[in-house]
């Protein structure tokens, strides 16, 4: 898609379209956005531990479910929202969306290691034995497992030093990773759920899945 | 007051003896129950007598029950607060999520009702719930439950034995099983529509299971009627089995030759057997099934509790599976 001023779509007739918008900045360029998106993606994180903290009530009869539970469905949907930002760019024709995304992919490490560390800690009581004996026993904790360890070299690789230190063209190869990890992700999501028959959610979540990584092969193909 | 002995090295928790909160209720009930001619029997009968009534929140109408002298049908546990065992269900035919059930139930009309009990038996009929309500006395039972999702919880029910049921209708020699049926009706229970499960949902017990004494007819829980999220106006209770195995909101019962198919071993026949008794040592596929997590009890970095062979009922049922291999059949 080229960059071609957008036609009046209103039947009204149009205003004389305006020429480049004065050297205005862009808000998604304001020192701000950063600080804003931040705090954003902290939000999650604030709801539990308020509720573990001062308002149990907000976590349900069974607070420990609900912290390891919504701590892995935040990983997969920070997962996702990384992975939207470069077909998020091309569509709405937005690159600096770019300048997010790493934030976005260390918060998925983030929650994604929160997400272990309550499975670890309140459900296995931070037994380390008993959770290799659980890795080891159960695919679908395998699954999981296997996503959180491909995410780590990707958090530690996620600073400009290391970028320079691999060379740009290793870099992006080690970073494709992203996508096998968001396949497995999606299994360990789906073998979750499969014992209970319950498929709503992670319908969604592929549906959505399909279309990012689609439309990357889609343009991949055509090039 | 008696007290369990320890068992499987498990010791008792101080968290588990009764808390004063709950004491207190039960003797502020007792204050008030003068008319029922309970009054002046001495301390040792005060705590017996106040045990065999747990006040609910006063919301449903009264269900009392007698305390129950069936072998190990109260457990002395704290009991579930009435709020957790209220809104934390699985009641597939009102949603998949725990909450859904507290949330949508309340179109499901628990009156009129009648069961229908047929099959393999002399006296098969219709029975509505007045009727079904004065088949025995009632008693209130303080029964675990466990989970197959590795939860549990300790619950005042209110019913009496199944069997006294079943036997009103003189199951004959060719009943082996006893299946259960739910009610399956998109109007009241939204759920249904989804394709989760195979509707009605259908549960089963082999004859000697459900004519076990400790197998409960439930019509009420905390003194109250059922609310509808927990099977209202009956259910099934059958405290060594993983939950699941307790139908709820029944309208059929029915005594088969041939061993019932459980909806959840339709969905998922390596996950969920026909017998799916509390079983520490046989996991679940996807997870182990050797410890659980008491709802509202534990907090929440506490160390999960050990589960107990049939749930701690294993000297009142372990003799129904005498020579079983539990393993296979699970």
């Amino acid at each position: 898609m080229s960059a071609t001023p957008a036609a009046p779509t209103r039947s009204q007739p149009a205003p004389p379209a305006p020429r480049r918008a004065p050297a205005k900045r862009h808000p998604l360029l304001h020192p701000a956005a950063k600080v804003v998106l931040f705090v954003l993606c902290l939000l999650p994180l604030g709801w539990y531990v308020y509720g573990a903290v001062a308002n149990p009530d907000l976590l349900g009869a069974n607070p420990a479910e609900t912290l390891i539970r919504g701590l892995g469905d935040w990983a997969l949907r920070f997962l996702w929202i990384t992975l939207a930002v470069t077909p998020l760019r091309t569509w709405f024709n937005q690159p600096t969306l770019a300048r997010f995304r790493r934030m976005l992919g260390l918060f998925v490490f983030f929650y994604a290691s929160l997400h272990l560390l309550a499975y670890g800690w309140l459900d296995k009581s931070l037994d380390l034995a008993e959770i290799l004996r659980d890795i080891a026993k159960r695919p679908f904790i395998l699954m999981g497992f296997v996503a959180w360890l491909l995410l780590v070299p990707l958090a530690a690789t996620s600073f400009n030093r290391a970028i320079k230190a691999l060379g740009a063209a290793r870099w992006q190869m080690l970073h494709k990773l992203v996508y096998a990890i968001s396949i497995v992700g999606l299994m360990h999501f789906i073998w979750m759920r499969a014992g209970k028959n319950n498929f709503a959610e992670p319908i969604v979540y592929g549906s959505i899945l399909a279309v990012l990584l689609g439309w990357r092969a889609w343009k991949r193909l055509r090039r | 007051m008696h007290f369990h002995k320890p068992r499987h090295g498990q010791r008792i928790l101080s968290s588990e003896i009764t808390s004063r909160e709950v004491y207190a209720a039960r003797r502020d009930w007792l204050k008030g129950a003068g008319a029922l001619g309970l009054t002046g029997l001495g301390l040792s009968g005060l705590s017996d007598a106040a045990l065999a009534q747990t006040a609910g929140p006063g919301k449903l109408a009264k269900l009392p029950g007698a305390k129950s002298t069936i072998a190990g049908a109260t457990v002395m546990e704290k009991l579930t607060a009435y709020k957790d065992v209220t809104s934390y269900n699985n009641f597939y035919e009102f949603g998949t999520d725990k909450s859904d059930p507290a949330e949508n139930a309340h179109t499901l009309k628990p009156r009129p009702w009648s069961v229908l009990i047929e099959g393999e038996c002399a006296k098969p009929g219709r029975f509505g719930l007045d009727d079904l309500l004065k088949v025995a006395p009632m008693e209130e039972r303080v029964y675990r439950l466990r989970c197959v999702e590795g939860w549990s919880m300790v619950i005042p029910w209110v019913g009496y034995s199944l069997a006294e049921l079943l036997k009103k209708a003189e199951p004959t020699s060719k009943a082996k099983y006893v299946e259960f049926t739910t009610l399956a009706d998109k109007a009241q229970m939204p759920g249904v529509r989804s394709g989760v499960l195979d509707w009605p949902y259908v549960e089963g017990l082999r004859i000697d299971e459900a004519m076990h004494p400790l197998a409960l007819m439930a019509f009420g829980l905390y003194g109250e009627v059922l609310p509808n999220q927990n099977g209202a106006p009956l259910r099934l209770v059958v405290p060594w089995k993983y939950g699941f195995k307790s139908a709820k909101s029944i309208v059929k019962i029915r005594f088969v030759e041939k061993q019932p198919v459980s909806s959840w071993t339709k969905a998922a026949q390596q996950e969920y057997g026909f017998y799916s008794n509390v079983n520490p040592n046989v996991d679940h596929p996807r997870w182990s099934q050797a410890t659980e997590r008491r709802i509202g009890e534990d907090g929440l970095f506490a160390k999960r509790r050990q589960t107990l062979m049939f749930n701690g009922y294993e000297a009142q049922v372990g003799q129904l599976y005498a020579g079983m291999d539990l393993k296979r059949n699970f």
